[in-house]
């Protein structure tokens, strides 16, 4: 789950929606802040031209009906609900008249508009340490009496913290449904990427007639896929008429090439006189059967890879087999100096094709032979092991081994390594008993062989799928 | 020996005629089926070499024909070049043998002379003998100037095989075929250490050579002193 998540973040289609999400909550916070400090702006403007208009008032009442008539105003507007702040203070800051009950100090020093917000109490909180803010205009009487007419920015203080609850429940809301979205969408095109993966590595792997998905939609994946296939296409064309013409040739060849071994055969028999004669000729007989080895090797694993043979697939006694083999190849593996020894279960069948098992084998074992042959103790082990899915038929050596690199290299055709050019031999031994292994549904293994803790020579293995009642 | 080459490429069949004159068999040519039926049918053949892909009627049918026609004369397919090695259907249609394209001529000679010989050698016969050699298929024991001679089982099919076809040259291909019953290719020598430890535990103890090998070709068991 949590591999999940992190592959998830590493598609295109996330990242961009992440960054998307950023830019706009960066959008969403300034819009938010900007229409709030207007807001706040147009208030306090409003609010000073309710505090002046009040000041203008009250200095028009100190004039016309003296100090008396100003107390009697501001008592008056004091009591009304919600009313302003009215103070009258001393000179020396004391609250002698109002509605405040405390005030910041130094409120009252200065003369005009509050440069900013004050704290102050009224009546009704006394004994709480509940708090306003308020701001205000003092100016001063010409007895020397201080008068403060303020408002209350209860109202502004409202609104900011409601737009601040606005802003972190809207930002809340992008945010899950960016998520939601990033997940749909990065899911999606990342399935489809993840089935594009895996086709191609099918692909990779050899099938060259697999093809990417196309979804249908038109859009840039499908656009995608089309070309890459029309580019498989073209490949497996130059792939298949590659094929066709190595066959041809091998086709070609093989019908002259054993004219050519008559003709030789027939001069053996016949007129050849002296015994370098007969020599030279023996030779050529033997370098034309290696030749047209060569050639039906080459055409068995086309026809194999092509399929031709499946048709005759049946039950086979593998057991039975790999006995015959080993029985077959164990005199010649002797000859050349080799230990065999074999550890065969009994009654194991696979459905597959006696001679092409036979063949893969044989080429096993022969190769067995021909690389462990001069190796000090050289021994071969053959065996069979039948398990509840899996059949695994394996030929271990003790010879030089194939480095862990050059495994799948060796499965090509014609691929011989270095060493190993010495030896007689097609380098298609292995890649038919790979295709032989592809037509079985199975798998041809490489490895070394272990004994002990110590690893030497080659382990080939066959892997045949048992297929199991109602498994098809 | 008699047989019929029923081939309709020209050049192959002038040239199979002429290699199997120079081996003392005398052939018959047809380039059609429907003619190398009415040949197979009109005269007697020691053997036919038919070859699949055939004008007017293919090989397999050409077989099949004959043998409904109670006609049992050992037939060879030759499979088309290119052609799939489907040798199970070739001997399903009644065919003896089947060799594909393109073959060395002694396999072909090799495998032609073992079927035209194979009227004259009764199955039935109990006992093989070559020289001094005699090998008892019923009890599986093998005797040489009346000394017994320990084989393998192995070892005792092969030299049933070479017996039976005594002064006959076997390919290793067809002591693969018969002895083993495996078609593939063994990529080396391995029929010929088979043979070769055989040869040694009938030959050890005697002056006398029996098996021998033709070169570029196989093998043969023969009676070199009463042939």
């Amino acid at each position: 789950m949590a591999s999940g998540l992190v592959t998830l973040f590493r598609t295109t289609a996330v990242r961009l929606s992440a960054l998307y999400l950023l830019l706009f909550a960066a959008c969403a916070a300034f819009l938010v802040f900007y229409v709030t400090s207007m807001a706040e702006g147009l208030l306090e403007q409003q609010t000073r031209a309710v505090v002046a208009t009040e000041v203008a008032e009250i200095r028009q009442v100190y004039a016309s009906s003296g100090m008396n008539g100003l107390l009697t105003t501001l008592e008056r507007r004091a009591r009304q609900p919600g009313a302003n702040l009215y103070i009258i203070a001393s000179p020396t800051g004391e609250l002698l008249a109002g509605n405040v009950l405390a005030l910041q100090p130094g409120v009252l020093d200065g003369e005009g508009w509050t440069r900013s917000p004050f704290g102050y109490q009224r009546f009704e909180d006394e004994g709480s340490s509940e708090r306003h803010i308020a701001r205000a205009e003092v100016f001063i009487l010409p007895n020397g009496l201080r008068v403060l007419v303020g408002r209350d920015l209860g109202e502004p203080e409202n609104l900011r913290s409601l737009v601040r609850q606005a802003l972190v429940v809207a930002l809340g809301i992008m945010g899950i449904g960016a998520l939601a979205i990033w997940y749909l969408i990065g899911r999606n095109a990342l399935k489809r990427m993840d089935r594009m993966s895996d086709a191609s590595q099918r692909i990779m792997d050899g099938d060259l007639t697999q093809r990417l998905p196309v979804g249908g939609s038109g859009d840039e994946f499908d656009r995608l896929s089309v070309s890459l296939n029309a580019m498989l296409e073209r490949i497996e064309k130059l792939n298949e008429g590659l094929r066709q013409v190595s066959d041809n040739i091998a086709h070609d060849l093989k019908t002259p090439l054993t004219r050519l071994r008559n003709k030789a055969e027939a001069a053996l028999a016949r007129s050849a006189k002296t015994a370098e004669s007969r020599e030279a000729l023996s030779e050529i007989i033997a370098e034309s059967d290696q030749l047209i080895r060569t050639f039906n090797a080459l055409l068995m694993i086309s026809q194999v890879e092509a399929g031709s043979v499946v048709a005759e697939m049946g039950p086979v006694d593998l057991t039975g087999v790999v006995a015959d083999c080993v029985e077959l190849y164990e005199p010649a593996a002797e000859e050349a100096g080799l230990a065999v020894s074999s550890d065969i279960a009994a009654g194991v069948t696979v459905t597959g094709n006696r001679e092409l098992i036979g063949q893969a084998l044989g080429n096993l074992l022969d190769n067995a032979i021909k690389y462990a042959e001069g190796v000090p103790d050289a021994r071969i082990n053959v065996s069979l092991v039948g398990g509840r899915d899996n059949a695994v038929v394996s030929v271990s050596d003790n010879g030089p081994g194939v480095p862990a690199e050059s495994r799948d290299e060796v499965l090509k055709r014609f691929v011989r390594l270095d060493r190993s050019r010495s030896k007689p031999g097609t380098g298609l031994g292995l890649s038919l008993v790979d295709a032989v292994m592809e037509v079985h549904h199975g798998r041809l293994e490489l490895g070394p062989t272990v004994v002990g803790s110590e690893e030497r020579g080659l382990t080939a293995s066959m892997r045949f799928p048992i297929a199991v009642a109602g498994k098809a | 020996m008699k047989i019929l080459i029923v081939e309709d490429d020209l050049d192959a069949a002038a040239y199979l005629c002429k290699a199997f004159r120079e081996a003392g068999i005398v052939s018959d040519h047809a380039s059609d089926g429907d003619s190398g039926l009415f040949l197979a049918t009109e005269n007697a053949y020691d053997v036919l070499v038919v070859d699949r892909m055939l004008p007017r009627r293919d090989g397999l049918s050409l077989i099949s024909e004959l043998r409904a026609k109670g006609i049992h004369t050992p037939a060879l397919i030759l499979s088309a070049l290119g052609q799939v090695d489907d040798r199970v259907t070739g001997l399903r249609a009644g065919g003896d043998d089947y060799l594909p394209k393109p073959y060395a001529f002694s396999e072909l000679l090799a495998r032609v002379e073992v079927l035209g010989r194979r009227k004259g050698t009764p199955e039935q016969d109990m006992t093989y003998r070559v020289g001094d050699l005699e090998l008892d298929r019923l009890a599986h024991v093998v005797r040489r100037a009346g000394k017994e001679i320990l084989l393998q089982p192995r070892e005792f099919r092969l030299l049933e095989y070479l017996m039976k076809n005594a002064g006959q040259v076997v390919t290793r291909t067809m002591l693969l075929e018969n002895v083993w019953d495996y078609h593939f290719d063994p990529q080396t020598n391995v029929i010929d250490v088979h043979v070769s430890r055989l040869r040694s535990k009938i030959e050890k103890d005697f002056d006398q050579p029996l098996l021998r090998t033709v070169r570029g070709a196989g093998y043969m068991i023969k009676d070199e002193v009463s042939a």
